[in-house]
């Protein structure tokens, strides 16, 4: 017993002399090595795709749990922090670290891309082995964004990122796939030639791409006003926040089911982290200044594209309209610029991200049985998927939020923070607790209630044993997190504190609660 | 031991899901009454610890949510009110759980029917055993959902399902007003807990919360929102559509979430919160008010309904706003009398209608039924006391509880106590009225139903007869047992501070004081429409269609629930969709794309094709179009959002 615990502790502290998070970010790529070298018939070559993608997600998955255990909530600053030099005399460097923001994001990616990569298993079934090297390489850039403590590395993964998921949308994606990824591209690249003008001048007055540094930087109120415009162009689309939402539906749509549950799952946060990352810390007189309009754009999206959703009779889309409804709630809890907000927001993030992820396989399960997601083909899916639709009922209330369940704490913490900014935005964005339930409920009514008159319906094969491993590790995830939410608020505490001091907004909110 | 009340059927509702999966039916059953039945005893025990004992005491859990001040813990309180409750909800619980055994003898999916049960008997126990807000609106929604499964249990009729989901969104609406609330509470007093807020209260009377640029009390918005609250879940008027629907379930599910226990949350809620709402007068009124129109509503419309069980679910509705004008005249320990002894008559009801239903092949129509009383003497006799205690006839044991409250509303000596008492007045009438329609309609008279369903005419079997005699005995003696406890001269020894009335509500004591009048009045008009009905269903039974046809506008009303549903379909339902059409397709994809993605591709071509052209003037077109689209963007910014 004592010998195991002791090797254990000795691997970590093998570990910690590691840099960590340099081998999470960077191993996929070996497993994309790996995959070049495959030979052999097409069919062979699948098959050992498929096995190293899954396996080498895996290990960095495992790998990041590392990053859980040795994290250390009390501690301020940033953790596992590794810094070399990387263009001499330029200041800018190689520079990594996680605090309690960024570091529930890596485990959220390193955690759905394997599942991601399950839930492909047998839908794709050509051009396996490009697959397989486009969601390795999303992993990679998803991974070494949230890690980035240096702006120009972060500028280059967040980008990044863009690329190998316009390849899976625009590749292996439905009929319509040019046309979505176009417009994904489109409406992405112009809000970052926006934010890439913003970070040249940031270097240029300050002389370092050092985001730690530049947090603390006090940059002039009227500056900060245009930068903050030119960052939130960029993250607004990412979010995506209304009115530039529409690419979403399209992507979603026509993107495979792994690609969408990346999508939702990680990288609609990518707006969300970069506001907290950025604009909040380096630009906190426009972040309070903005706030309003904000709340203004974020409680239309909550109202407008539930109402949206509730017209759709394609699936995905309606599920990807939930979305841009549920990151209102997001972009709410940030701006409301309180402890409870952004802890609220955090949380509404990792839980969405969950969900969704879960949601869009939901869709993904019964499109793999009978390629199609009007929701007017369906019907009576209970009969001959009793399991499928206990799941597929979960994380519906999880996405009503359902107390219990993860989607619960997140949003009653946002509408904590937002009435505490103004009794406006909780009181409309609450609305979205009663249009939520309308179209989630009546979608599952749609599909999985009634009685099944289509043979086709009758013959559905029941979830097997790749669906499960699918399906089980996010329940309880979703579960644990709705009953001990604690978990992951206590990670982030210090960091939220942290945040709200530099922005010196914490202390005003602070002072006026009491 | 206090844990193992609350969290027993939670096990069992887990295990018995397990079972079900592999169609152990009597494991299900087995595992899912043990755990209730046990949960049922550890109350006794409680009751008698706690509330007899006066012992009131926290048991801490674990940790949940934990946001800076926001801390909201998994703890769970036992007072007084909610050792009444758990009695209450154990009981009826354990009840139907046995009686299901029977009642669902043949449906395939048994099981998952008792492990729906126990799920909702642990939301329920967790609701009542809160000890902050939030951890109220766990089991708040939890028996929501609960309810939400069992009302779509047999989710292969249209019917079950549509009405499954009204279910859920008509509480969710409520839900809207009980979170803010909550919302509110925090943002006021800087705690969910109850404890803190209680303490908090006296001093926040003057605080206000300035609200649609109106300056208000805020103890009172904050009562009003949860009170919004408890109108989803108790099914008041404005949001009680979704309650007759919710009849789509198994009998055994109404009788016990939609008449005995999940029902009267919302007046658990007021009573819970009667600290807070105590200061909030006008809240109370508004409690009062809304509280007595339903009491009528429901009753008028109860009279007119032929289906057996939507008669008992207006009943149900009815006697919820009984309950809730007795808390709005601070008569909170009468609400809460009734709400103990209307568990166990209405359950008594639901369940002994569900024997009729069984025993003539699921028939639910009064119209087709009739003339069987001699084939199920025991049902009859059940459904004789039922509706003898819900009347409110001596001795039984809504006599004691719907008097006191109507003795209350007289004596709170106010507009809308008054106005509570004389509604309460005319819907015990009506109650007596339908009560006594339904018994001579279903079991009198000339036989009715089917040949084929008449032919296999049967008594219960005795897993279905036998519970309802724990019912029975309830529906007789609980309003003589518990009145002196309940609400005689002593009831705040036996409360003790689960309960808190302001010194200047004297209705409590005023109660034991009003004119002879007062007290016999109720009796007499429950006697005259149990007279009424023998006249209209059994001497005169052409009566009440000649009523009906000379009353034609009046009783078309009564008949389609005052046209709540058509109306709220016209305001809210049809218009919800098409404007979520209209915005899709006219804002995402008419302007928001148009001139986003689509209209940049499209300029590109366009301007590419121009280039050539510009001698020609196009390109002032674009100019123009650009320099009046940057002038309106600019002018609307400083407007609007410039001038924080």
């Amino acid at each position: 017993m004592s010998l195991g615990i002791s090797a254990v502790l000795g691997v970590v502290n093998m570990l910690s002399s590691w840099p960590l998070l340099s081998v999470i970010i960077f191993l996929p790529l070996i497993g994309v090595l790996f995959l070049m070298l495959i030979r052999g018939d097409e069919q062979v070559v699948a098959a050992n795709s498929r096995q190293v993608a899954l396996w080498v997600s895996s290990f960095a998955f495992l790998l990041s749990l590392f990053l859980l255990w040795g994290f250390d909530p009390v501690a301020t600053g940033y953790q596992f922090e590794e810094k070399a030099e990387w263009i001499a005399g330029s200041g800018i460097t190689y520079h990594l670290g996680i605090d309690g923001i960024s570091m529930p994001f890596i485990l959220l990616s390193t955690f759905l891309t394997p599942l991601a990569i399950l839930a492909s298993w047998q839908a794709i079934t050509h051009r396996v082995r490009e697959y397989m090297i486009a969601f390795l390489v999303l992993e990679v850039m998803m991974v070494g964004m949230f890690a980035s403590l240096d702006m120009l590395m972060f500028y280059l993964f967040f980008e990044g990122v863009l690329i190998p998921m316009f390849l899976i949308i625009g590749v292996w994606g439905g009929a319509e796939r040019v046309y979505a990824a176009f417009k994904f591209f489109l409406f992405t690249l112009l809000g970052s030639v926006l934010m890439l003008v913003c970070m040249l001048y940031m270097y240029h007055v300050v002389g370092t791409t050092n985001i730690v540094a530049l947090s603390g930087y006090d940059f002039l109120p009227a500056v900060q006003f245009w930068l903050f415009i030119g960052f939130f162009a960029s993250f607004a689309v990412k979010v995506p926040m209304w009115p530039v939402h529409t690419w979403l539906p399209d992507a979603h749509v026509q993107a495979p089911t792994a690609g969408s549950m990346i999508l939702a799952g990680v990288l609609l946060k990518m707006g969300g982290y970069g506001f907290l990352r950025f604009s909040l810390p380096m630009f906190p007189d426009a972040s309070e200044y903005f706030a309003p309009f904000i709340f203004v754009l974020s409680v239309i999206a909550v109202i407008y594209t539930s109402l949206v959703a509730l017209a759709q009779s394609d699936m995905k889309k309606l599920i990807a309209y939930s979305s841009v409804a549920h990151m209102g709630f997001v972009t709410i809890g940030i701006f409301s610029l309180n402890e409870q907000g952004i802890a609220g927001a955090m949380f509404q993030m990792i839980s969405h991200g969950l969900v969704s992820a879960a949601l869009f396989f939901c869709v993904g399960v019964v499109y793999d049985r009978l390629h199609t997601r009007e929701i007017g083909a369906y019907g009576g899916v209970v009969d001959a998927m009793p399991r499928y639709a206990s799941f597929f009922m979960f994380m519906m209330l999880a996405s009503v939020g359902l107390p219990g369940t993860s989607g619960f704490v997140g949003e009653m913490l946002v509408l904590v923070g937002a009435w505490q900014a103004s009794y406006w935005v909780a009181i409309f964005a609450a609305t979205g607790l009663v249009l939520g339930a309308c179209y989630m409920l009546w979608l599952y009514r749609r599909v999985v209630f009634g009685r099944a008159e289509k043979p086709e319906i009758l013959e559905l094969a029941p979830l097997n044993n790749r669906e499960y491993v699918i399906f089980v590790p996010l329940t309880i995830l979703v579960l644990w997190f709705g009953v001990y939410p604690s978990s992951l608020l206590d990670i982030m505490q210090g960091t939220v504190l942290d945040l709200l001091e530099i922005s010196g907004a914490g202390t005003a909110t602070q002072t006026a609660l009491r | 031991m206090y844990q193992a009340i609350v969290f027993l059927p939670l096990l069992a509702a887990i295990a018995a899901g397990l079972f079900s999966l592999r169609e152990q039916h009597s494991a299900a059953a087995f595992v899912t009454i043990g755990g209730v039945v046990t949960s049922l005893l550890l109350s006794c025990f409680a009751f008698v610890h706690i509330a007899l004992g006066s012992n009131a005491l926290t048991v801490e859990v674990a940790r949940w949510i934990g946001s800076g001040d926001f801390q909201a813990h998994w703890a769970l309180r036992f007072d007084t009110l909610t050792a009444v409750m758990l009695i209450v909800v154990t009981s009826v619980s354990a009840c139907v759980h046995i009686y299901s055994v029977g009642y669902m003898s043949h449906d395939p999916s048994r099981a998952r029917f008792m492990a729906y049960l126990s799920l909702f008997t642990f939301a329920m126990l967790m609701l009542v055993t809160a000890d902050n807000l939030v951890q109220l609106f766990f089991g708040w929604e939890g028996v929501g959902v609960a309810s939400y499964l069992l009302i779509g249990f047999w989710y292969h009729k249209e019917s079950a399902h549509k009405a499954a989901m009204k279910a859920f969104v008509v509480n969710r609406v409520g839900d809207f007003g009980f979170a803010l609330g909550i919302i509110a509470v925090f943002a006021l007093v800087g705690s969910v807990q109850f404890d803190d807020i209680f303490d908090a209260v006296p001093l926040l009377v003057d605080s206000q919360i300035s609200l649609f640029g109106m300056s208000l009390p805020a103890l009172e918005v904050i009562s009003v929102l949860l009170f919004i609250g408890a109108m989803g879940k108790s099914a008041q008027l404005g949001l009680h559509t979704w309650l007759p629907d919710a009849m789509e379930g198994p009998t055994p599910v109404s009788a016990l979430i939609h008449a005995a226990t999940m029902v009267t949350a919302g007046v658990f809620l007021v009573c819970r919160m009667s600290p807070v709402i105590e200061y909030a007068p006008v809240a109370l009124d508004i409690i009062t008010i809304v509280g007595a129109s339903t009491a009528i509503f429901a009753a008028t419309v109860g009279m007119t309904q032929f289906d057996i069980k939507r008669v008992i679910a207006y009943s149900t509705c009815s006697q919820l706003g009984y309950m809730f004008f007795a808390a709005g005249v601070s008569a909170y320990p009468a609400a809460m009398f009734h709400l103990t002894t209307h568990a166990f008559f209405k359950a008594l009801l639901f369940l002994g209608a569900g024997s009729v239903i069984h025993a003539l092949s699921d028939e639910q129509d009064l119209r087709r039924m009739g003339g069987i009383w001699r084939s199920v003497p025991v049902t009859y006799t059940m459904m004789w006391i039922g509706s003898l205690a819900l009347a409110g006839f001596p001795f039984f044991a809504g006599f004691y509880s719907k008097d006191m409250i109507l003795e209350a509303a007289y004596a709170a000596h106010s507009g809308p106590g008054m106005l509570a008492f004389w509604l309460g007045c005319a819907a015990a009438l009506l109650t007596a009225f339908y009560s006594w329609r339904l018994l001579i309609m279903a079991f009198h008279g000339t036989p009715r139903a089917s040949d084929e369903a008449m032919a296999h005419l049967h008594e219960s079997p005795n897993v279905m007869t036998l519970p309802l005699i724990p019912l029975a005995i309830g529906a007789i003696f609980a309003g003589w047992v518990g009145y002196d406890m309940f609400v005689g001269h002593n009831y705040t020894a036996f409360w003790g501070d689960s309960i808190f009335i302001l010194p200047q509500h004297q209705a409590m004591e005023a109660a034991h004081h009003v004119p002879t009048w007062v007290k016999l009045l109720p009796i007499g008009l429950a006697a005259s429409g149990v007279f009424l009905a023998y006249i209209c269903y059994r001497l005169k039974p052409e009566l009440p269609g000649k009523i009906a046809g000379q009353f034609a506008s009046l009783h078309r009303f009564f008949f389609n629930k005052w046209f709540f549903d058509e109306l709220y379909d016209k305001i809210f339902v049809a218009p919800a969709v098409k404007i979520g059409k209209g915005l899709w397709l006219r804002g995402d994809k008419g302007t928001i794309d148009y001139f986003g993605p689509d209209g940049m591709s499209a300029m590109v071509h366009r301007i590419s094709r121009s280039l050539v052209q510009i001698q020609t003037g196009y390109v002032y077109h674009y100019a123009f179009a650009m320099m009046i689209g940057v002038v309106i963007l600019v002018s609307w910014y400083f407007s609007g959002f410039g001038g924080r």
